[in-house]
């Protein structure tokens, strides 16, 4: 492999792959990420293509494993080009038929088809569902298009082309100043300018820099950087390889959690692919610029998230923050100069180089700009990845692109934010979704997560599950987080057992006000966020835990019970056979009944009755 | 046998102080928990105190000081997971198999964690045994998936 030396080099790299491909050519893209491999695309595939080569195939369909979609819920995902035919659920049973008649004949599978669950609609195409309708792919158009294993892919869809611009027609100044006026800003939960931010460590007087890309993603139930990480590394990489130059720095880390053992491999592979086509390592593109990327794997601590713990964590210690100022941007890794941010911040980077920050700043609101990734999961209808441009609404987000809440419940809250975060309640449905909304609603942007509830989540049980989580996971230095936290998690665990007293609502609200003002890192200040929200506007649920012992939405076990609503069981006898406790009576076709003295409240009944004549009491 | 894999790691590493905990990390991934004396072993070959080394495997939660059973049943205790039902299936489990979080059952057959999330949060809830996932899990389903691995082999 020649190596690239200049930009002339990588037009003509791009030339000659494009040439090799054409595009009416048959291609599948199929999901091999995460969410996908969970259900087995993997032996999908191989199925695929055993299929193709007896059919005499070989050569003539191009398979592509790609990386995800962001409708992972519908996975093993494959989508048909150039037709755009979009198949859900594809199993290895299906392969036949998908081959005899969509490759062979070109007429569609219908029941591999995505069907609306609301208006029973079918959807062909890939770029007619609802999900990815009113989205705005920039950050994540290569994820599930290109297979992120192969750089060729990568650089055939403009990769590397920001890099080459950047290091040979802008100064480290000048890319600074275009990041900084691109108003991006830092995707990982504060959103700090991320100009600003690289401003201050450029002008850091040191022979020595670091750069580091957080891809820790620690907020629970979040996923889109795992997605970017497996679906598009190189994106990442040229991200930080620009950062590196517009900074000064010689040596980056990338940041990964544990967790993610797929992001790991496709990133490792994508900085020795780099490496070889000399775009990292000794004099990158003849410009006597020498930057190498090492990865990190986290070992599951949620505070090495934290900028100085995750420093600290590279080091080789057990990650505990440490106070700041001095910020990372003076004295970081081995007390060196040093920029983190977050992937998808990184990710930004090569489309705004290579667009333009004019570009880039008109995408978005006044104060957030760009395009920002949801994960959009928890009761809504579709779930999965959403791209959209900063100030869409919540209610577009969760009702035209998620299409509502499941099994026609009710909507109650949105969480976004994580445990930093708060929840947001339908009055709030209209507002846009920027940095500075949400913080006045209680909550925050947070990395992205957005979970939508209904009438069976419990508001005091989502407050005390976010304690209870920090709880476990704070590194106990500082005394504020360490016994507020533990205070807070013993009132809200009385609260849902049952045990909750006149006085808690106060004593919640008290300690959260003082963990904010005096934790010392962002984990303790942001603690009480979740509480204090969903004290905020669903105080009325704090009150019938507290003082009519009962929890409605069926989720804190002292304080309901499971009944059968005689009107709608029709006597299938399910619950009576599933029951683990035998506590359920009645005859065949006639209503059934359940002995709350022997009922454990294990839930299988109510999950399985089809008539939904289960309920809470 | 155990201590020369030891030996390579630490060579993969160049003994570098900082790579400590990836180096536990791949060693962890030998036995899937990491004995004491690989613990005093690694003190001795990187020249670094033992207290540092025990700090960091109580402090970061991938490590298991005592060994695992041949099953690892690891669910999700992610938002997502949480609002679907995770704490119900994880009581199924635990009455199941009679053992808490954290735990090994008798015969070593099966050990039983939560996780923070798994990253495939549209699938939850999401549990995972060793390599297999499996998504949308509610108590009714815990026997049926469990029971193949009960009678899997010795290998
Ligand atoms: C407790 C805690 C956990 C955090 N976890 C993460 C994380 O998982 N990923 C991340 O990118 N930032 C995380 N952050 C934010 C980082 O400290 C830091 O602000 C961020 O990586 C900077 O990048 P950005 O400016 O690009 O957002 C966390 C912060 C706190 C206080
Ligand atoms: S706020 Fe909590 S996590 Fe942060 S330093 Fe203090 S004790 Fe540790
Ligand atoms: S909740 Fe469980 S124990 Fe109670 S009646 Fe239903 S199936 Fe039986
Ligand atoms: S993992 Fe396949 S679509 Fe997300
Ligand atoms: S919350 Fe369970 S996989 Fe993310």
């Amino acid at each position: 492999m020649k190596q690239i030396k200049t930009i002339s080099d990588l037009e003509d790299l791009r030339k000659s792959i494009l040439k090799q491909r054409d595009p009416e050519k048959i291609t599948i893209r199929m999901c091999l990420s995460t969410g996908c491999r969970a259900k087995k695309s993997i032996k999908v595939i191989s199925a695929l293509e055993d299929e193709l080569n007896n059919q005499g195939f070989q050569g003539k369909v191009e398979i592509k494993r790609t990386g995800c979609h962001g409708f992972c819920e519908m996975g093993p995902i494959m989508v048909i080009e150039p037709a755009n035919i979009f198949y859900r659920q594809v199993t290895s049973g299906d392969i036949a038929d998908i081959v005899s008649e969509t490759i062979l004949k070109g007429n569609i599978v219908k029941r591999l088809l995505w069907k609306d669950a609301g208006t029973k609609e079918y959807t062909k195409t890939e770029r007619e569902l609802p999900l990815y309708k009113k989205q705005k792919k920039h950050l994540s158009y290569n994820s599930g298009k290109i297979d992120p294993t192969d750089i060729e892919d990568y650089i055939a869809a403009d990769g590397y082309s920001a890099l080459c611009k950047a290091l040979s027609a802008m100064t480290p100044a000048e890319i600074v100043e275009t990041v900084a006026a691109s108003g991006l800003r830092g995707r990982g939960g504060g959103g700090f300018p991320t100009g600003l931010k690289w401003r201050i460590c450029s002008t850091a007087p040191s022979d020595i820099k670091y750069i580091i890309a957080n891809g820790d993603e620690g907020d629970p139930g979040a996923f889109m950087d795992r997605s970017l990480m497996e679906g598009d590394p190189h994106r990442i990489i040229e991200g930080m390889i620009i950062a590196a130059f517009a900074i000064g720095a010689g040596q980056g880390f990338l940041y990964v959690r544990e967790e993610y053992p797929i992001a790991i491999e496709h990133l490792s592979l994508a900085i020795q692919k780099a490496k070889e086509y000399g775009l990292l390592g000794n004099n990158i593109l003849g410009k006597g610029f020498d930057f190498n990327i090492a990865i990190n794997k986290g070992a599951g601590a949620f505070v090495c998230g934290e900028e100085t713990a995750l420093i600290i964590s590279i080091e080789g210690k057990s990650g505990t923050p440490r106070s700041r100022p001095p910020y990372p941007a003076f004295e970081g890794l081995w007390e060196k100069p040093t920029i983190i941010n977050n992937v998808e911040t990184l990710g930004n980077i090569p489309q705004i180089i290579l667009k333009g920050a004019d570009w880039y700043s008109n995408i978005g609101t006044s104060t957030s700009k760009g395009t920002k990734i949801f994960s959009l999961v928890g009761k809504v209808r579709n779930t999965g990845l959403v791209e959209v441009e900063m100030g869409m609404t919540l209610r577009e987000i969760i009702f035209d692109i998620g299409g509502g809440i499941r099994k026609n419940r009710q909507f109650k809250a949105v969480q976004t934010g994580g445990p930093s975060g708060g929840c947001i309640p339908i009055s709030k449905i209209d507002m846009p979704v920027d940095y500075d909304s949400l913080r006045e609603a209680g909550a925050i942007m947070g990395s992205g997560g957005m979970i939508v509830m209904d009438e069976t989540s419990c508001m005091v049980d989502i407050a005390r599950y976010f304690l209870n989580f920090l709880l476990f996971e704070s590194c106990g230095k500082c005394v504020p987080c360490r016994e507020g936290l533990k205070q807070m998690h013993h009132i809200l665990t009385n609260i849902c057992e049952g045990n909750g007293e006149k006085g808690d609502i106060k004593a919640l609200t008290e300690l959260g006000h003082f963990m904010i003002s005096t934790s010392l890192c962002g984990l303790g200040a942001t603690a009480p966020n979740p509480v204090l929200s969903t004290l905020r506007y669903f105080h009325d649920e704090y009150v019938a835990h507290i003082y009519d012992k009962k929890c409605l939405a069926g989720v804190c076990k002292n304080l309901f019970e499971y009944m059968i609503d005689e009107t709608l069981c029709n006597g299938c006898t399910l619950c009576k056979i599933r029951c683990p406790e035998k506590a359920i009576s009645g005859e065949k076709k006639k209503p059934h009944r359940i002995d709350t003295a022997k009922c454990i409240k294990c839930g299988i009944c109510y999950n399985s009755c089809k008539k939904q004549a289960v309920i809470v009491i | 046998m155990v201590f020369e894999k030891i030996d390579r790691i630490l060579e993969e590493h160049e003994y570098k102080h900082s790579a400590v905990i990836s180096i536990m990390q791949d060693v962890q991934g030998i036995e899937n928990y990491l004995p004491e004396d690989t613990l005093r072993y690694i003190s001795e070959k990187l020249e670094l105190n033992l207290t540092r080394i025990f700090d960091i495997a109580t402090f970061y939660k991938t490590f298991s000081l005592t060994p695992r059973g041949r099953h690892t049943i690891r669910v999700c205790s992610g938002t997502a997971c949480h609002l679907g039902g995770a704490v119900k299936n994880l009581e199924q489990i635990q009455r199941t198999i009679n053992i808490q979080e954290g735990e090994t059952t008798d015969d070593r057959m099966f050990s039983l964690e939560t996780v923070n999330c798994l990253g495939a949060c549209a699938l939850a809830p999401v549990m995972v045994i060793d390599e297999d996932y499996y998504d949308a899990v509610n108590p009714g389903k815990i026997e049926k998936i469990l029971s193949p691995y009960r009678l899997e082999p010795e290998v």
